[in-house]
């Protein structure tokens, strides 16, 4: 090994850092670097001109000197001259310094990217690979608009060395992640893939990383790479571990290639070539296999390496969620890991475990890990694997266990460390609601969350107590009794007293009837706390109290007198001498019946996304600043009359979007289920668009392109969209949809977070489809992809796809193009699959495309002779397809003819005999064949029936579009 | 990886290399919260935890804190074996590395993490590799010197 600062050592510079290592105070050292400063100054001012070595040491001077936390503000001149040196060690040292201390002075970049074309073009690797580092520490603008276009010739060329390869890999990677735009693999790009085949495994190593980039963003194009990284995995997977020399690491072969192969996979769906995919499973099985063998080597180096594999393995098992077998071997290798004595171990395990609760096929196996991840919520000593416990209990939790886990967080919250306690209410209380079977249940959990950690229970909590209590008649006079209860303790939690003051002001004549709770025992409790609250809960109980002169008019007189003293009245606070005065006034001059009017029991809630939920995501969410702005803004809500109103207005806010109100059966409102088939019977008269907004009034919905999600409502027809929440527990395999058989835009998804549009166009046998990703929350989504893909023989079907920007700002609107062929007839329909990071959380989407095979219809018109002369042609029995059937939607004749026309087909007029008979005439195109088509529909208004016959040139057509077409009718 | 920062147990910074961009400030006050959530860590605690929208990988060597900030989808246990190859990097180039050596040769620490990893990702994980390239640089400089004046000495005799 060389003996370090040998021939370059700078003498000067040792002796500068150990003068400053010397220094005794901060003082000292500063005394001591302006000294310096100084010196170097007059050096680089003075006549005389340096030589190359003492420039060197001066700017290392500066660097040291810049590297402990000081400004420096002169030296860039000399570092470029550095640049231009041809001493190794002193242009290594420029380009240390400018990578350190970038400086956009835009004279001084020209100059750098001088040098650095230069060094580029020596062909002497060692100064390439120096200007290629120099540009990736750097990355800034001007550099990739300097050098983009020339890296990726240097990457692929024949004759670059290996270390100019991986320095010009990374490079470049680092060019495209801060200018996409300027980065353009264009013809490069299946030689960039091809690197994966490289001989030498650190070529390998560095450009996995590029196109593992531009993969994500450009899927389709490097598409080839999956099968390369597969076999490539395979060598390495079944390799012996001295196999590969010194890229084996503690008997581990190339653990970090290995890595990053199973992340490169995770930008794909599974491979659709069984070869492929029958070569991945077995490598993935090998992985598992291997966690189970006993250690090669007791270093954890050993262990990390081989579990740094297997976790990658498992992330990919997850991302593919379609191998049961795996799903349950993953998730029992990670039980295994839970109780592992590796700290570290456990936490990758909780957290791993969490994606897994959200797959249909582990949930269960994960559920059966529930006490050991209680165990660990108990005795685990660091609160960051404790906060993984606490977060793997919530995404494990559903109906059968929510009793149990809610109880065991809210036993944590009693010891639960300062900093997770907020979120930890959170989510009790969001449990609470989700699964809550009997809502006194609910409401005993949410007062014994106020109980335990009532600084914790942020308005948003009580708030929606408060709703439910309102909303729901059965639960009113627990409520009222529970509250009595708890306001008994002789210190109480003020978010207590304010629940307590509400709830009693409204349903406290429900447990009037006992002597222990009569009015004014009810009334001294509230007044017994009043002294003790701020001024905000002391407005809300004066509320409550002229609530109570309405529910009790034996307390009138008591309440007076409280209203009357001179501290009610004369109070210092504007707001409640207001409130005393206009109270005590209006009890004592309203008559009985007015004060029964203004007094009247709270109208229910209307049922709006819970604020609790929308706070959780606000703090999950990268944006978490805005929710002390959020606080503040509710801090004034807590009155009786406004306070709730404005509690769920505050809420509505933080709901960001919800101009959209669901009617929700589900307390959270977080699937907007709408009631089902109820738009559909009062459309009247519409052209194409039947389901969308478009009333009568403006019957062809003319979409414009800004602005599209504005323009459409929600779905209003059923409930059955075409969602799939992954993370869900609803049914998971795709309920198809029939919403788009009949029409080209709407909106295909919407849910609290994202709304996605669509608009599609069709000519022949191509089309073009726009998706419209909104984002509904204010914070934005991080690392968004979209993937289709066309499960089994779909890949007849061809789809390109363009790129999605990583991040959806809040509020924003993206737009994605697919262009499609069809090949040939089809009947399952193109997967889009949309994975993004909301807050903390990994949001899985899989959604079918409404493209149907009668997207590729030609209308064909034709007179009534030819008409039949065709359907006597089609006569075999297998060209024809027929059904009988209810009707699910209005009969009406526009309907039904828009509907048809939706199709794509020829609605032909004066064909059949019976004119309430509808016939219909197209030709599907696809790129192999042209299917003839002709339809007959026939009403039976009376029995509200239909019968509808296809007849087609191809009988699987036939089949498929009676299968599509019945559902519309 | 969007940076790695080295501190020792007092807290002082000895080497930072930030892989995304960010003004000197923001750099600073990452650097200020980080130490200090770091050090506050009792010995047995597990390596990874969240800060901010990041996972930060740690490990103690010593009097010396290595501590990696990487994103979401990244494997903390591979960065974990990162910060030890690194580590074995220096310690085979300085032989048997104290703090003190990357101290006094802040520079070289640098030059050995460049060949290692760039713009965040692992660039060459063989040890044999990346001490080789150092090695080469380290001797570079002597030939260039003596290729530079025999450059010099062609000059003048055909000048």
């Amino acid at each position: 090994m060389p003996a370090v600062s040998k021939g370059d050592g700078m003498r000067g510079l040792a002796v500068f850092i150990s003068d400053i290592r010397n220094c005794k105070s901060k003082e000292a050292e500063i005394k001591r670097i302006n000294k310096e400063l100084a010196n170097i100054r007059s050096k680089f001012k003075g006549d005389k001109a340096l030589d190359g070595y003492s420039k060197k040491k001066y700017v290392c001077k500066l660097l040291f000197i810049f590297l402990l936390g000081h400004d420096i503000d002169f030296g860039h001149m000399e570092a470029v001259n550095l640049l231009s040196s041809n001493k190794y060690t002193e242009k290594q040292i420029g380009y240390l310094f400018i990578s350190v201390l970038v400086n956009s002075n835009s004279e001084l970049i020209r100059l750098i990217n001088n040098a650095i074309k230069n060094d580029l073009s020596s062909r002497n690797p060692t100064f390439m690979c120096l200007a290629l580092h120099c540009i990736a520490n750097v990355g800034s603008r001007e550099m990739a608009e300097a050098f983009a276009s020339e890296i990726p010739r240097i990457l692929v060329a024949g004759d670059t060395m290996d270390s100019v390869k991986q320095s010009a890999a990374l490079c470049l990677l680092r060019l495209y992640k801060t200018s996409p735009d300027l980065v353009l693999m264009g013809e490069w790009t299946s030689r960039v893939v091809h690197l994966l085949n490289d001989q030498h495994m650190g070529v390998v190593t560095a450009a996995i990383s590029l196109i593992t980039c531009l993969s994500m963003k450009n899927p389709d194009e490097f598409k080839t790479c999956v099968s390369l990284a597969v076999s490539r995995l395979s060598r390495i997977v079944s390799s012996a571990s001295t196999d590969l020399q010194d890229y084996t690491y503690y008997f581990v072969p190339a653990p970090w290639l290995s890595c990053k192969l199973l992340r490169l996979l995770q930008c794909y769906p599974p491979p659709e070539d069984g070869a492929v995919k029958g070569r991945l499973v077995e490598c993935l099985e090998t992985i598992l296999n291997k966690a189970q063998e006993p250690p090669k080597s007791k270093k954890v180096q050993h262990s990390n390496a081989k579990n740094a594999i297997l976790f990658e393995a498992i992330s990919l098992i997850i991302h593919y969620d379609s191998e049961p077998n795996l799903l349950v071997r993953a998730c029992n290798q990670l039980g295994q890991f839970l109780q592992h004595r590796e700290t570290n171990l456990r936490y990758l395990a909780l957290e791993s475990m969490c994606t897994l609760a959200s797959s249909e096929f582990s949930h269960e196996a994960v559920k059966t890990h529930i006490e050991t991840v209680i165990n660990a919520l108990k005795t685990e000593r660091d609160v960051s694997v404790r906060q993984r416990a606490a977060d793997l209990l919530y995404a494990m939790c559903d109906r059968s266990n929510a009793k149990q886990i809610v109880a065991e967080m809210l036993s944590y919250l009693e010891t639960a460390d300062y900093s997770i306690r907020e979120e930890m209410v959170l989510k009790v209380a969001i449990l609470a609601e989700k699964y809550a079977v009997d809502y006194s249940w609910y409401v005993d959990t949410i007062l014994n969350l106020i109980r335990i950690a009532g600084d914790y229970v942020s308005e948003e909590v009580w708030y929606r107590v408060i709703q439910i209590v309102i909303n729901r008649d059965d639960v009113q006079g627990y409520a009222a009794k529970t509250v009595f209860e708890a306001l008994q303790a002789p210190a109480c939690h003020e978010n207590m007293v304010k629940v307590g003051g509400y709830i009693l002001g409204e349903f406290g004549n429900l447990i009037a009837g006992d002597p222990r709770s009569s009015p004014l025992v009810q009334f001294n409790l509230l007044h017994s706390k009043f002294h003790l609250c701020s001024v905000p809960t002391r407005a809300l109980l004066l509320s409550a109290y002229i609530k109570f002169i309405n529910l009790f008019p034996e307390t009138k007189a008591t309440i007076q007198e409280v209203l009357r003293c001179d501290s009610q009245i004369r109070n210092s606070d504007v707001e409640l001498q207001q409130r005393a005065v206009e109270y005590l006034k209006l009890s004592s001059i309203a008559s009985t019946d007015v004060l029964a009017t203004v007094l009247e029991e709270m109208p229910p809630f209307p049922e709006r996304e819970s604020s609790i939920l929308a706070k959780l995501k606000k703090k999950k969410g990268p944006g978490a600043v805005s929710v002390t702005e959020l606080e503040d803004s509710k801090r004034e809500g807590g009155e009786l009359n406004g306070g709730g109103d404005r509690g769920s207005d505050t809420a509505a806010m933080a709901a960001s979007n919800a101009s959209t109100p669901s009617p929700s059966a589900d307390l959270l409102g977080i699937r907007s289920a709408a009631p089902i088939g109820a738009a559909p019977a009062s459309a009247g008269s519409l052209l194409v668009d039947v389901f969308s907004e478009a009333g009568p009034a403006a019957p062809s919905a003319a979409v414009s392109d800004d602005g599209f999600l504005r323009d459409l409502e929600q779905p209003t027809e059923t409930s059955d969209s075409l969602l799939v929440e992954g993370s869900g527990d609803s049914d998971p395999k795709f309920p198809v949809s029939h919403r788009f058989v009949c029409k080209n835009n709407g909106v295909l998804f919407e849910n609290q977070l994202l709304q996605i549009g669509i608009k599609s166009e069709y000519r022949q046998n191509l089309g073009r489809m726009y998706l419209f990703f909104g984002n509904k929350t204010s914070v934005q989504f991080a690392s968004f992809t979209t993937t289709v893909s066309c499960p089994g023989e779909l890949q007849s079907h061809i789809l390109l796809t363009k790129p999605v920007e990583p991040l959806v700002e809040g509020g924003a609107q993206i737009q994605q193009v697919l262009n499609i062929e069809c090949l040939t007839d089809f009947s399952e329909a193109p997967l889009l699959n949309i994975k993004f990071r909301y807050g903390g959380a990994l949001q899985n989407l899989t959604l079918k495309l409404p493209v149907t095979i009668n997207k590729f219809f030609q209308p064909t018109e034709m007179a009534s002779h030819d008409f039949f002369q065709r359907w006597k042609q089609l006569s075999q029995p297998q060209q024809e397809a027929q059904k009988i059937f209810k009707a699910n939607h209005s009969m009406d004749t526009e309907v039904l003819k828009a509907k048809l026309l939706g199709l794509g087909t020829a609605l032909l007029d004066n064909v059949d005999p019976n004119p309430e008979n509808y016939v219909c005439a197209g030709v599907i195109q696809t790129k192999s064949q042209q299917v003839g088509c002709l339809l007959r529909l026939e009403p039976n208004a009376q029995a509200q029936m239909y019968r509808l016959t296809l007849r087609c040139s191809k009988d699987s057509v036939s089949k498929r579009l009676c299968e599509l077409l019945a559902e519309q009718f | 990886m969007q940076f790695m920062l080295l501190f020792s147990r007092q807290g002082k910074l000895r080497l930072q290399k930030w892989y995304v961009p960010l003004s000197d400030k923001e750099k600073k006050k990452i650097t200020r919260e980080l130490v200090q959530t770091v050090l506050a860590r009792k010995p047995k605690m597990c390596s990874f935890l969240e800060w901010r929208d990041l996972k930060i990988v740690y490990k103690r060597y010593a009097s010396l804190y290595f501590c990696c900030a990487i994103e979401d989808q990244d494997n903390e246990l591979i960065t974990l074996e990162i910060i030890h190859r690194y580590v074995e990097l220096l310690d085979k180039y300085f032989g048997s590395v104290c703090e003190l050596d990357i101290i006094f040769n802040f520079e070289k620490a640098y030059f050995i993490l460049d060949e290692f990893l760039l713009g965040g990702e692992a660039q060459e994980t063989s040890k044999k590799n990346v001490l080789k390239a150092i090695e080469q640089a380290d001797l570079l400089q002597e030939s260039l010197v003596v290729f530079h004046s025999v450059c010099f000495f062609l000059i003048l005799i055909f000048s």
